[in-house]
């Protein structure tokens, strides 16, 4: 299985869960039909004309009806936003197989996790809203929830217990490890440039290569750079974890980013930024580390608060093997990798576990601050966008592009606060992705469906696609694909007394043959050839006779011939064997030679000979060898 | 027969100056490049001329590999890549990477500036040394051209020691470096896979010794000095140390809490105080535990340790001093020492091994006059005492290591001559493999028998094992029969079929036709039974049929009856084979020759 991500945009059909009460939530309309014959107004609430679900957010899980979970061996996770649904697939499933990933995507995405676990498990939410997902009631309501797919299998999140679960059966791997499961194949994790410890991977035999692309960077920011060489020569690359935002520069965001934080600082307002506590968080961080400065923002206080904050900035600092060049050379010093350690150090940056505690009491406004979850459904960002959105002199930014921010915004509306939005998506764009193909050369590249149509919102941009010859296979949920390649050949070892065994002859310039006959052993899928064992010395047999009648034992075929045998030279040969009546009759196809003395007839063609002698088998045989000298075994 | 080649240029049947040379499948690496302690003259560094008698090293060597970052591994590096001259890689693990240059820059400072030799490597060469580095992450397979292949392996000596994999083709080396094989406070145990090396190249520095835990050595060393406290309020006490400290300075540190230790406690600056930013910037390469607990507790943030300076040695008063180095051969542990020597109520504790030639190797072996420079001489009156921290395997660990990656032979270096021989011993009975122990400069050859790789056609072997069954008869084995294809460097073994088909080779058909007289006065009919009868008792394990068409098959013999013109009651057999079942053929031509036998129905 490559990768297990989860879909938690199915939490924008939710209401937000508040930190402390909310007077404004707890006091929104329940949905009732136009009509009035449907009422869930326990279930559903209504908020400026969209329909919220009144429960504990659920998150749409990857297919897991298609297959036996059971069945899975290998589970390879490369980044650590693509591992979130972890333990709903290693759980409660019959899973017994090994997750492989690198260290700091373990960690970080532990950290994600834990923090997951916390928003949801900090406000508890008796109750749990199944009715609406009744087929025949969901069909009656208003959109977008009328169009949510497969309702019924969206489930609440999972436990601390569960997590750890999961993450126990994760086996650690560093880049350009190769990891051979069950003799048949070698994977590896490749540098993919996404975030930390992000990783491409190649699936290969002796003879074939899959590349798997997820999630790659090739902008400069703190990961270690993309190895892009080691793609090359792929049968088949599977594409996916492109850019959510194909028109949005990163650089230009980042820009507008700072510009916008400075402006609402300076006139008096406070910036929230909503963004997971690991990734873009770093980079960021950096470039408002030389930004502050220049702004005159050197009083500001910036907050980052999460559960996982401290531990998401103690954990980027000693990841030194994972990062880019011009970190790495930092740590030689010795020096922390990342800026913000100095930002903490002189105070300019502290970080929370949440609102609650210290925060409270050291909070000063006007600042900015960073938190989650950036649904903006759950965690202390919920709490900053009731305290805030009334006032216009506040902004929020939106930086992580895995939600609409209209969407996100809809149950705080109306709001009187500024949005910004500028998605910061460091992932290849469809420029890059063709560039890239173009110099690794995949034979058949794999992909989602949505990469082989130009977005539906703008679908005069034909540069917002992958035009590749031969085209790129599309692939789309649930559907079954067939990789495009025949497997011919397999690595086996000939032992090295056997390889000293056999005898090859040279058939054309270049060219040489050996016949091989071995016995065969396979075990865990590797397979080696061994001399075949001598027969065990015969018992002295008592009547000489009963020797001659034991028939053959070991089955062993002659090889097959090749060549011809030419006449004159033919001749001679049995001439020099002391036969020389032979009478050459020339036939349509050959010759037929009767050796008159003997009384045997041998019949030459092109491309078979036919010796025909009755009751002389040593005349036979030497006949035969005769023949074999001229041919060429295989 | 391809062979191993490992010749030791230091660390041969001796500790320090660790370097040793592999040739395998065509490559020649170096592993390490260390000096030796207990030498000041040319004998501190390895033999480069050994190598090549005219200059640079870089056409000899395909690549050079750093275990970890002590002196006795790296101390020769910049003199060999700047003044001997190489200039192909050199790979160490990032910790080593960052440590190394400052050990080195401090080694050239005590030679040079202190002792004012002059004909030695530069700040600057070290820098360039650097420059040539290529770091190594963990587990990582790095492929140094397209044959040779590194991969680094957890060592738990110091912070980023590592061993290393090296394989060309189908064979392989692993060298340990220095290793650990049990966790300590601050580094996890060594680990290496089954990888079933053709030679395990072993450090045996403690080969003859089964070692107690480090926790009661530990132990012992704090009591040590609360014992001091307590009897005596004027001792003082010099623990030389060195890198790996960290280690020392939390135990004493964590140990003062809980005793109430009032001494001051010390540890030199520089050196030691990076050293522990070392630590907490590579916390990945230290044990699980201070792993995930770093979080929340910083080990490497000590509150009752204070830097030291030079002037505090003279300070009235008890108090503990850790330096470095920790042979006594130079720097701020052996000033101190000579400060301290004389008073019988001071004490030294020795962390670890000391190469023969040091101050340290001295004392511990009870020498109580020491000839200083300049004829002086110091009496050496306070108390010694030795106590290992370094963390070597010791020979538990050793036969632990060779139980995990079961090498086909084993070599031991960086060890005496005469443990070495001990452990040799133990190692030949125990595994039943060739142990090696080559001296500096003699070379070790070992034969390797590696399998020939072939790529077998997917449809011969799917054949082959659906035939062979689920579980082969290990008492029958089955025999396959293919032709090996050798073109230019691939080689295919298909079946001959397939292999004249690609060749374009046209198949010539061998026949052999046998008339067989037999006396047999029964119909055609009958008698072709009969000897279908007769084939039937005799050839067990064939395919043997009966054709209505008037033939008897056997296998793809073919079998016909005629009477004789002549006579009703002689019958003519003929028999048809091909040159594949010629074996068969001609069992069944010389058997009916005999008649059948009587009383068949």
């Amino acid at each position: 299985m490559l990768d297990c991500g989860l879909d938690t945009t199915s939490v924008l059909n939710f209401l937000p869960l508040p930190l402390v009460h909310s007077p404004r939530l707890s006091k929104l309309p329940g949905w009732v039909s136009k009509d009035g014959t449907l009422n869930l107004e326990k279930e559903l609430k209504e908020c400026t004309g969209r329909v919220f679900v009144d429960s504990q957010p659920e998150f749409c899980l990857p297919e897991r009806e298609l297959l036996d979970l059971s069945t899975i061996d290998v589970i390879l996770i490369s980044n650590y936003h693509c591992m979130m649904a972890l333990p709903y697939i290693t759980e409660h499933t019959g899973f017994t197989g090994t997750v492989y990933a690198t260290e700091p995507t373990l960690q970080i995405g532990r950290l994600l996790m834990e923090e997951l676990v916390n928003f949801m498990e900090r406000v508890p939410k008796a109750q749990s809203a199944t009715c609406w997902k009744n087929k025949e009631i969901q069909r009656l309501l208003p959109g977008p929830l009328k169009d949510a797919v497969d309702v019924w299998t969206w489930k609440r999140c999972y436990s601390m217990q569960e997590v750890n679960s999961a993450l126990s059966k994760v086996q650690l791997v560093g880049y350009s490890q190769k990891v051979e499961l069950f003799g048949a194949v070698q994977v590896s994790p490749l540098s993919s440039g996404y975030s930390l410890g992000s990783s491409n991977w190649i699936i290969q035999s002796h003879h074939e290569k899959v590349s798997y692309v997820s999630g790659s960077s090739l902008l400069t920011t703190h990961p270690q750079p993309m190895d892009q060489s080691s793609l090359k020569n792929s049968d088949v690359l599977i594409l996916t974890g492109l850019t959510q935002m194909p028109t949005a520069n990163p650089d230009g965001m980042l820009g507008e980013f700072c510009s916008n934080l400075a402006m609402t600082i300076r006139a008096g307002g406070n910036v929230l930024v909503p963004c997971y506590s690991s990734g873009v968080i770093y980079d960021l961080l950096e470039c408002l580390y030389q930004f502050i400065e220049s702004a005159n923002l050197g009083t500001t206080p910036f907050y980052f608060i999460s559960p996982v904050a401290n531990s998401s900035l103690e954990f980027s600092q000693i990841f030194a093997e994972w990062l880019c060049h011009n970190k790495q050379s930092k740590v030689y010093l010795p020096e922390p990798p990342f800026p913000h350690a100095e930002l903490i150090q002189t105070n300019k940056l502290k970080h929370y576990p949440s609102i609650h505690g210290d925060f409270s009491s050291e909070f000063r406004q006007p600042c900015v601050v960073f938190t989650g979850h950036p649904s903006l459904r759950f965690g202390d960002v919920v709490h900053f966008m009731e305290l805030w959105g009334k006032s216009s002199l506040n902004t929020i930014i939106f930086t992580e592009p895995d939600f609409s921010y209209l969407d996100a915004l809809a149950p705080y509306q109306p709001l009187a606060m500024k949005c910004v939005y500028c998605p910061i998506d460091t992932r290849l764009n469809f420029h890059q992705v063709s560039k890239l193909l173009k110099e690794v050369q995949p034979l058949h590249v794999v992909c989602p469906e949505q990469y082989t149509q130009p977005p539906l919102t703008q679908s005069h941009r034909s540069d917002l696609m992958l035009e590749l010859q031969p085209p790129p296979m599309p692939y789309r949920r649930c559907s079954v694909l067939n990789l495009p390649f025949r497997r011919r050949y397999e690595r086996v070892y000939i032992l090295p007394e056997l390889a000293n065994s056999l005898v090859p002859s040279e058939i054309k310039p270049g060219i040489s043959l050996a016949t091989v006959s071995a016995v065969l052993h396979s075990k865990d899928n590797k397979h080696t050839l061994q001399s075949v064992p001598k027969p065990p010395p015969m018992p002295p047999s008592k009547k000489r006779k009963r020797v001659i009648e034991e028939p053959p034992v070991v089955l062993a075929p002659k090889p097959l011939l090749s060549g011809a045998v030419p006449l004159e030279a033919f001749l001679s040969t049995l001439q020099k064997h002391g036969i020389t009546e032979v009478k050459v009759e020339e036939t349509a196809d050959g010759h037929i030679l009767h050796l008159q003395a003997e009384d045997t007839l041998i019949q030459l063609e092109e491309d078979g000979t036919h010796i025909v002698c009755d009751n002389n088998e040593p005349l036979r045989t030497t006949l035969r060898d005769l023949v074999l000298r001229f041919l060429q075994k295989l | 027969m391809p062979e191993i080649k490992v010749t030791p240029l230091g660390a041969g049947q001796d500790v320090g100056r660790s370097c040793i040379l592999v040739s395998i499948g065509g490559k020649n690496i170096m592993l390490d490049c260390g000096m030796h302690m207990g030498y000041n003259d040319d004998r501190r560094f390895p033999d480069f001329s050994y190598i090549t008698q005219n200059g640079r090293l870089t056409d000899f060597l395909d690549c050079v590999i750093i275990s970890h970052f002590h002196l006795d591994h790296c101390g020769a590096l910049p003199f060999m890549s700047e003044m001997v001259g190489y200039d192909g890689p050199i790979y160490m693990t990032h910790p080593t990477k960052a440590i190394c240059p400052i050990l080195l820059e401090d080694f050239r400072k005590i030679t040079v500036d202190k002792k004012g030799e002059t004909n030695f490597f530069t700040s600057q060469m070290i820098k360039d040394c650097m420059k040539k580095v290529v770091p190594l992450n963990l587990h990582q397979t790095v492929q140094v051209d397209d044959e040779l292949e590194i991969k680094a392996y957890y060592a738990g000596h110091v912070l980023g020691a590592a061993m290393v994999h090296i394989k060309v083709g189908s064979e392989s080396v692993v060298y340990t470096g220095d290793y650990n094989m049990t966790p300590d406070r601050h580094l996890g145990a060594a680990w290496i896979d089954k990888c079933r090396p053709d030679i395990l190249i072993s450090e045996s520095t403690y080969a003859t010794t089964i070692r107690d835990s480090k926790r009661c050595r530990e132990r012992g060393l704090s009591e040590e000095s609360a014992r001091k406290h307590r009897k005596r309020r004027q001792g003082k006490r010099v623990g030389p140390q060195t890198v790996s400290l960290s280690d020392h300075l939390s135990v004493q540190s964590s140990f003062q809490e809980r005793m109430n230790l009032k001494a001051p406690i010390y540890f030199s600056t520089g050196l030691t105080e990076k050293a522990n930013h070392y630590y907490k910037l590579f916390i990945t390469w230290t044990n699980q535990k201070i792993r995930k607990t770093f979080v929340q507790r910083n080990m490497f943030e000590f509150k009752h340790i204070k830097a030291f300076d030079r002037s505090y040695a003279d300070n009235p008063g008890p108090m503990v001093v850790f330096a470095t180095p920790g042979m006594l051969h130079a720097g701020q542990s052996l000033q101190i020492f000579k400060k301290w020597a004389g008073n019988e109520k001071n004490m030294v504790i020795m962390p670890g091994y000391c190469v023969q030639g040091t101050i340290g190797h001295k004392i511990l072996n009870g020498q109580r006059k020491l000839e200083m420079e300049g004829r002086a001489t110091l009496d050496v009156k306070l108390q010694v005492e030795y106590m290992s921290f370094s963390a070597h395997a010791d020979a538990k660990g050793i036969m632990q290591l060779i139980r995990m990656a079961e090498p086909r032979n084993m070599l031991l270096v960086h060890g005496e001559a005469v443990k070495m021989e001990f452990l040799k011993g133990k190692i030949e009975q125990e595994f039943s493999i060739d142990c090696y122990m080559p001296a500096n400069g003699e070379t070790a050859t070992v034969t390797t028998n590696p399998s020939v790789p072939v790529d077998i056609s997917l449809n011969l072997l799917k054949r082959e094992m659906a035939l062979g069954g689920p579980l082969p008869d290990p008492k029958k084995p089955r025999t396959m029969h293919g032709t090996l294809i050798m073109k230019e460097n691939s080689l295919k073994l298909v079946s001959s079929e397939q292999a004249l088909k690609e060749l374009g080779l046209n198949e010539h058909q061998l026949r052999f036709t046998c008339r067989v007289q037999l006396q047999d006065p029964h119909s055609d009919n009958d008698t072709l039974h009969r000897i279908y009868t007769h084939l039937k008792s005799v050839l067990k394990g064939y395919t043997i049929q009966h054709l209505p068409d008037g033939t008897v098959m056997v296998e793809s013999i073919v079998i016909k009856v005629s009477s004789s013109a002549e006579d009703a009651n002689t019958k003519v057999l003929l028999l048809s084979w091909s040159y594949q079942d010629e074996d068969l053929g001609s069992f069944l031509s010389t058997l009916l020759k005999k008649g059948l036998p009587s009383g068949l129905c």
